[in-house]
């Protein structure tokens, strides 16, 4: 019951905050941008013999770009929201008129936990659906598994936020917000490496991108997400930066459920054994 | 323990059920931290903390148990109603009873003008006034207020000290921490003074202490060598240029103080025997200011 009590609580908490507004009119610019470009792009085809088939590929490209810009805006705007919520209110001294409630410590983590689930997951359906509506009503190209990529779209969102409240449980607000961005930063890196082993046989850079996707796997579930949108003749072609060169597996989604499992269940044991 | 420091050691205080009970100590003596471990904020290094008979994070414990914290905060975007019907349920009070005792906790911190203005627009007197109300939102046994007069006004001390009173007439047991030893002193029904940690002496205010009697003296032609040769009989003295007062260590020892100032060749012009004050007894007990 206080999880459920803290989760709204922590809903309309993060529902304030100008950072997730910002990313709001951010995303409606970037949707506002993408629905311009993408009609120009088709009037442009209408007036050019650019063949069918090459016209779908460059468009399905063009989506596949807005997707992995929501998926950007939506892991920043997940980790710079969230960043402060466990540090700020322990430092700031909130904490305390709600640690002392009659409810374990647990149901304050779950439920502040819940609570930017909850928002994580309107603003992906809002901003994956918009750019998929899109990508639909101006451009006329589909994504091939809407929902699949959505789901690990979020899955992302959700193991950034994990990391954030579990790291919130030892540091302050800024020393978290680095390590996090850090680590999504790493995991970015390693991720471009690991696509750019396409171009050589036998590179080492897939180890690296491994590596880093064990220590961080956000960027492998985006690869995942891709993988899973993409035409599979632009994929297969390499006609996009997302092409299937290197698809992380299904054992990758798994072990990134385990990863953020293991991450919340850290937090939940540090914030029920530190001082507030 | 914080570091190498010893924040609270052997802490064992025994609170009667239905009396206000002050906690007092200088700066750094472990007063914040003992209230936080009893609320179950902080682990205690080793031992264990117990209240109403059970470990502070005992969640039947909590539900009995109220708390203002030093320098309320919380979010503030949130008008003092939606606070209190917050702090509610997270109490486990019945969404209906507090359609009722909402409005009636506002009303009894004086707050109903402001009860649907944001806690960013409330001062600090107000805010301590709204968390003052959270924490007996759901009518609990124990309350412990961890400096609930400050930031407020004397209109707004008074209020407080007559909530407190209404509280204990109730039958809740309320646990005080404050600065203002003259709050303590009017409210309280018994007292504590602890020192680095530990409980140093207790006090029972109810009951007027004979051996405890602080003397005032107005005096001329005093010299240094005698309010020095007053420590045999006094705990401390504080001379302001021709009025010294004594904290005599008895009552016995005054006819002793009197014929060594006069002995001294000291002109005294009035000598009146008073009630120690918690102030000047927390001065005896504590000693001067060590800078802490």
């Amino acid at each position: 019951m206080g999880a459920w009590i803290m989760a709204g609580i922590t809903f309309r908490e993060a529902a304030r905050k100008k950072i997730l507004w910002t990313a709001f009119i951010a995303g409606l610019g970037f949707l506002l941008v993408f629905g311009v470009g993408l009609y120009f792009q088709v009037d442009d085809f209408r007036k050019s013999t650019v063949p069918p088939f090459l016209r779908y590929q460059v468009l399905d490209s063009m989506l596949m770009i807005g997707l992995y810009t929501v998926d950007l805006l939506a892991v920043v705007m997940t980790t710079l929201t969230s960043v402060d919520t466990i540090s700020g209110e322990i430092t700031s001294g909130t904490i305390h008129a709600i640690a002392t409630k009659p409810m374990a410590r647990w149901e304050i983590l779950i439920g502040k936990w819940l609570g930017f689930v909850g928002m994580v997951a309107a603003y992906v359906a809002i901003m994956f659906g918009g750019t998929i509506a899109e990508g639909y009503w101006i451009g006329g190209v589909v994504a091939q598994h809407p929902l699949r990529g959505a789901l690990l779209i979020f899955l992302e969102c959700v193991l950034a936020l994990t990391v954030t409240f579990m790291f919130g449980t030892w540091f302050s607000t800024l020393t978290n917000g680095v390590i996090v961005l850090g680590l999504l930063g790493f995991a970015f890196m390693g991720g471009w490496l690991e696509q750019l082993s396409g171009f050589t046989e036998g590179s080492r850079l897939v180890m690296v991108g491994i590596v880093s996707s064990l220590i961080m796997p956000s960027e492998a579930v985006w690869r995942r997400a891709a993988f899973e949108m993409e035409s599979p003749i632009a994929g297969s072609l390499q006609f996009s930066p997302f092409a299937d060169i290197s698809v992380p597996s299904g054992a990758m989604i798994v072990y990134t459920s385990i990863y953020l499992l293991a991450a919340l269940a850290i937090a939940i044991y540090h914030f029920h054994e530190r001082d507030l | 323990m914080f570091g190498d420091k010893v924040a609270v050691r052997n802490l064992s205080l025994t609170v009667r059920r239905g009396e206000i009970f002050g906690f007092l100590g200088p700066n750094g003596a472990g007063k914040s931290t003992s209230i936080k471990m009893l609320l179950g904020l902080v682990r205690p290094t080793s031992g264990k903390a117990f209240v109403l008979g059970a470990p502070p994070d005992d969640v039947a414990v909590r539900r009995k148990i109220g708390f203002l914290p030093e320098d309320f905060r919380f979010y503030e975007w949130l008008t003092a109603t939606e606070l209190l019907e917050l702090h509610g349920r997270l109490s486990g009070v019945p969404t209906d009873k507090l359609r009722d005792r909402v409005p009636a906790m506002i009303d009894l911190v004086g707050l109903t003008p402001h009860r649907d203005k944001r806690l960013q627009d409330f001062s600090k007197g107000m805010l301590q006034r709204i968390g003052l109300a959270q924490a007996l939102i759901h009518e609990p046994e124990l309350i412990f207020l961890d400096e609930p007069t400050s930031g407020l006004d004397p209109l707004g001390r008074r209020m407080v000290r007559d909530i407190i009173r209404t509280q204990r007439d109730r039958g809740a047991t309320v646990f005080l921490n404050s600065h203002l030893l003259s709050e303590i002193e009017i409210t309280c029904d018994e007292v504590v003074f602890i020192r680095e940690g530990e409980v140093v002496v207790g006090r029972d205010l109810r009951t007027i202490h004979e051996d405890e009697v602080s003397v005032l003296v107005r005096v001329h032609k005093l010299t240094q060598e005698c309010v020095a040769g007053l420590a045999r009989w006094a705990t401390s003295t504080h001379l302001d240029t021709d009025q010294l007062t004594i904290a005599a260590r008895s009552r016995e020892h005054l006819p002793d103080i009197l014929r060594h100032l006069v002995a001294a060749g000291a002109d005294v012009y009035q000598f009146t025997p008073q009630r120690m004050s918690l102030e000047e007894l927390f001065v005896t007990i504590m000693g001067e200011d060590r800078g802490l």
